[in-house]
């Protein structure tokens, strides 16, 4: 279905092993398309973060094949093709929000007219013009997530990783969240691989959602999202959003090795 | 209930006065604890005194000299004819603050390039901290010697010696909190570093040192008194005179004759242990501009 010559992201036979004994990925195989939103949802403990850091490099598989941009994780990773975002902003508390926006850019050497415009054009993307001089303690948890956000895309990364970015954030803030970061994605083109604990905030964001199962982490399911883009408030209330909801909460029933007969209560669980 | 208004008027009247002028409640609360000590020294000469109590040990001019007989001795010469003490205490002073900045400087370098180090290999880590702190544990009544006859023979001057002794007594809580707080920072944060494929010389100096800053300071406070207390111990076994040590192996000769001296040389001692402790603190607060909470 895609080539695999022009994947951002291609992962084969992939498994991942602790020296604990815990089996965390096994036999994981995913194709990721450019300018495509990956979502990975599953039970806690499916792996599903360890994926995202193995993808990332940070965590290194015990077998099969990665390639990011063709080239290995590690050599991506040189290449500067990861942004990342994590549960927490993770802030640096004694920068002001626009030097830790440049973080990056100062890390690749950008000289400093260079990083000053690209801070400004970031910070108007995530609509925090005016608060360059702040510190990232002055600011509300939705306002600290956005700035990391700005941080991962200021020197456009070819990949986005999301750990569970708005996890920590109340539901008002984390829809509002996600809206901004489909505007974001659409502006920027970049491919994004998302890390959630949320059906709904999976499926609305997502082009694509693949759903895990727990011990081993395994792919149970992967699901297309044939819903029309651009999104906004009203694909929450379309009838396929609900359809696709319910889809992927049955994949993840199955995946934890439910009976067919569960289905139907996991789906009026559901409503 | 017009009283109760009244008192919750005047209350926060007062509350909006100590506002007004910031620092005045601060001071005020400083006044308020020297007098108190002031009135339980005086308190307690007067008390055994009169009751003629001797436990745990005799009380009378000797022992306790009056506050203010104290504070009179600055005025009063050392010798017949001679300076008044408050000269030679102040010259003593600057020449043992002279041996104590040198070895703050000199121990808070040699502990932060430590840090560093160790926090960079676990092996050296495991290897070395025993011995780190094994150091702090040989007294350093009995390394004095050595130290200044071994760098003496070098033609290293007394007062220089003297401030490596008090660097002995420094480096130590700034390499063991330094080490901490280099290694203080979210490990996520170390991740995003990783992800941005960053050096180790970046990870340090962007995110190691500064994480580090406020256990640093901390340790630094300690290490700024533990300085003082290194320069005047290092000068006694040193045989060095011109410091407050030598002042006071002088003045404990003629404690029985003059014990006010004693005194007094004591609060000239505690005086430049605070201001060292204060000119940290004040840097401190010029340096670490974070929110309140990180304020040790």
């Amino acid at each position: 279905m895609r080539g695999r010559g022009d994947s951002v992201v291609s992962i084969q036979t992939l498994t991942k092993s602790f020296s604990t004994g815990v089996t965390a990925l096994q036999d994981i195989d995913l194709e990721i398309a450019p300018g495509e939103f990956i979502s990975l949802i599953g039970p806690s403990g499916c792996g599903k973060s360890t994926l995202l850091r193995v993808i990332g490099d940070l965590v290194e598989p015990t077998s099969g094949t990665l390639r990011v941009n063709g080239k290995t994780a590690h050599q991506a990773r040189v290449d500067h093709d990861y942004g990342i975002v994590f549960q927490d902003a993770v802030l640096y508390d004694w920068r002001t929000v626009q030097r830790n926006v440049s973080l990056p850019l100062e890390l690749l050497g950008w000289d400093r007219a260079k990083r000053k415009e690209r801070v400004r054009e970031m910070l108007e993307l995530v609509e925090l013009t005016g608060f360059e001089s702040s510190r990232p303690w002055q600011l509300s948890g939705g306002m600290q997530q956005r700035v990391s956000i700005a941080r991962a895309l200021s020197f456009d990364p070819a990949l986005l990783l999301m750990d569970e970015p708005f996890g920590a954030l109340d539901e008002m803030t984390r829809e509002r969240l996600n809206m901004e970061l489909l505007r974001i994605w659409e502006k920027s083109g970049s491919t994004v691989v998302f890390v959630t604990h949320s059906i709904p905030e999976a499926v609305f964001l997502s082009t694509r959602v693949v759903v895990m199962s727990a011990r081993p982490g395994r792919i149970a399911a992967t699901i297309d999202v044939d819903l029309r883009q651009p999104r906004g408030g009203e694909t929450r209330e379309d009838a396929r959003f609900f359809e696709l909801v319910t889809e992927v909460r049955e994949a993840l029933a199955a995946g934890h090795g439910e009976a067919a007969g569960g289905r139907s209560s996991s789906v009026e669980e559901l409503f | 209930m017009w009283w109760n208004a009244r008192h919750m008027e005047a209350a926060a009247s007062e509350r909006r006065v100590w506002k007004v002028v910031p620092g005045l409640s601060k001071l005020a609360t400083y006044a308020i604890v020297i007098v108190a000590l002031c009135a339980a020294w005086e308190g307690y000469k007067w008390l055994w005194e009169t009751t003629g109590w001797t436990w745990p040990f005799l009380v009378d001019d000797t022992t306790m000299p009056h506050l203010w007989d104290i504070l009179k001795a600055f005025g009063e010469p050392v010798t017949t004819g001679g300076p008044a003490l408050i000269h030679p205490l102040l010259d003593a002073a600057w020449f043992t603050a002279k041996e104590a900045i040198a070895g703050f400087v000199l121990g808070a370098v040699v502990g932060f390039a430590l840090a560093v180090l160790l926090v960079h290999s676990r092996l050296l880590e495991r290897g070395l901290l025993p011995y780190i702190v094994a150091s702090q544990t040989v007294p350093i009544l009995a390394i004095a010697p050595m130290v200044v006859i071994g760098l003496g023979s070098k033609g290293v001057e007394g007062w220089k010696a003297v401030a490596v002794l008090a660097a002995y007594l420094t480096f130590f809580p700034v390499a063991i909190n330094a080490l901490r707080g280099l290694q203080s920072a979210d490990p996520r944060a170390f991740e995003l570093m990783e992800s941005y494929a960053s050096s180790r010389w970046s990870i340090l100096w962007r995110l190691r040192v500064p994480a580090s800053l406020p256990y640093l300071f901390t340790a630094l406070k300690i290490s700024a008194t533990a300085s003082v207390i290194g320069a005047i111990i290092g000068e006694t076994p040193a045989s060095i005179q011109e410091g407050l040590g030598g002042a006071i192996v002088n003045f404990n000769q003629y404690y029985s004759l003059q014990p006010t001296f004693l005194w007094a040389t004591n609060i000239v001692c505690a005086v430049l242990g605070l201001v060292l402790f204060g000119a940290v603190a004040l840097t401190e607060r010029l340096v670490l501009r974070r929110a309140p909470e990180h304020y040790a």
